[in-house]
């Protein structure tokens, strides 16, 4: 069953259906990513090796960024909108025991939320809190070639 | 005059007299927050620490030591991104977090940094997520 597992995902992931992904638009405009049982099956480092490359940023949250079910993971969605980014991947680990464990094991971190930066882990909540905080967060998102909403906002305020 | 006894109110709604118990608790009292304390302290010889247990913020059973929110200032953070001061302190509490401490809040501070700014993040308000937690089994409240 292992094996059939691992040709049925590998399968899915090749062309490209919805049969275990289940992608539905949020109202933010971003998308969000559901993945359901794959990762009970396939090696923890392949499979979220290749999620945190897919796109510039990645979130490992507890709810969705539309409904968070958690403080800290909402701090991460708030600071998030704050700066404009609404394109970005968001992983629900309420949804996949397996992932929200795989997650913690893949990134040597023991809490949700997690934030990745082109493949790179950020930290938490408090590590993203402090980089909104002084100024760092817009300087990395500026890395990733994401423009700062909170940049426009500061010029609106300079030219009053 | 010092109360030496508080009231309380049981389930057949009459008065009960208990004696009222200082303050500060003893550490057998707070197991977690007592092997918290010890471990930074001895991992991380910090010059400032503060451990908070802010299990009462979230929807766990009252007495729960499962979310903490930790200040450590120490000079072993110099040069340290704020990744791997909090990767510390992960490591340190390694035990703590595979157990009953479901969510840390970190601020990892130099000296400096404290002096320049010696203030006490607050936690963003809980939004009941373990309500929504599969995982987790919430004893109800005995009535």
């Amino acid at each position: 069953t292992m094996n059939h597992l691992f040709r049925l995902s590998a399968g899915l992931l090749r062309s490209g259906t919805a049969g275990l992904y289940r992608r539905g638009p949020v109202p933010e405009g971003h998308v969000s990513l559901v993945v359901a049982r794959l990762f009970s099956s396939e090696p923890e480092n392949s499979e979220l090796g290749q999620l945190i490359k897919k796109d510039k940023v990645v979130v490992f949250i507890k709810g969705t960024p539309a409904q968070p079910m958690c403080g800290f993971s909402n701090a991460v969605v708030q600071i998030l909108r704050m700066h404009g980014v609404d394109d970005y991947a968001s992983y629900n680990v309420l949804e996949d025991q397996d992932l929200r464990q795989g997650v913690k094991n893949f990134s040597n971190w023991p809490t949700i939320p997690q934030v990745y930066f082109n493949g790179e882990f950020v930290g938490g909540c408090d590590i993203l809190l402090q980089m909104h905080q002084n100024g760092d967060l817009v300087e990395e998102l500026k890395k990733l070639g994401i423009h700062s909403a909170l940049l426009d906002a500061n010029k609106d305020e300079q030219k009053k | 005059m010092l109360p030496l006894f508080r009231l309380a109110r049981g389930p057949l709604t009459s008065l009960r007299l208990l004696p009222l118990r200082a303050c500060s608790h003893t550490p057998m009292d707070r197991p977690v927050e007592s092997s918290i304390r010890a471990k930074l302290s001895r991992t991380l010889a910090p010059t400032h620490l503060e451990v908070r247990n802010e299990s009462h913020l979230h929807a766990v059973p009252a007495g729960s030591e499962s979310h903490f929110r930790v200040l450590v200032v120490s000079p072993s953070f110099e040069g340290l991104p704020l990744v791997q001061r909090h990767r510390l302190v992960n490591e340190a509490l390694r035990e703590e977090l595979a157990g009953s401490v479901h969510a840390l809040s970190i601020q990892a501070k130099t000296p400096q940094q404290w002096s320049s700014d010696p203030s006490l993040a607050k936690s963003p308000p809980c939004m009941g997520g373990l309500k929504h937690d599969p995982g987790m089994r919430l004893r109800s409240d005995r009535e």
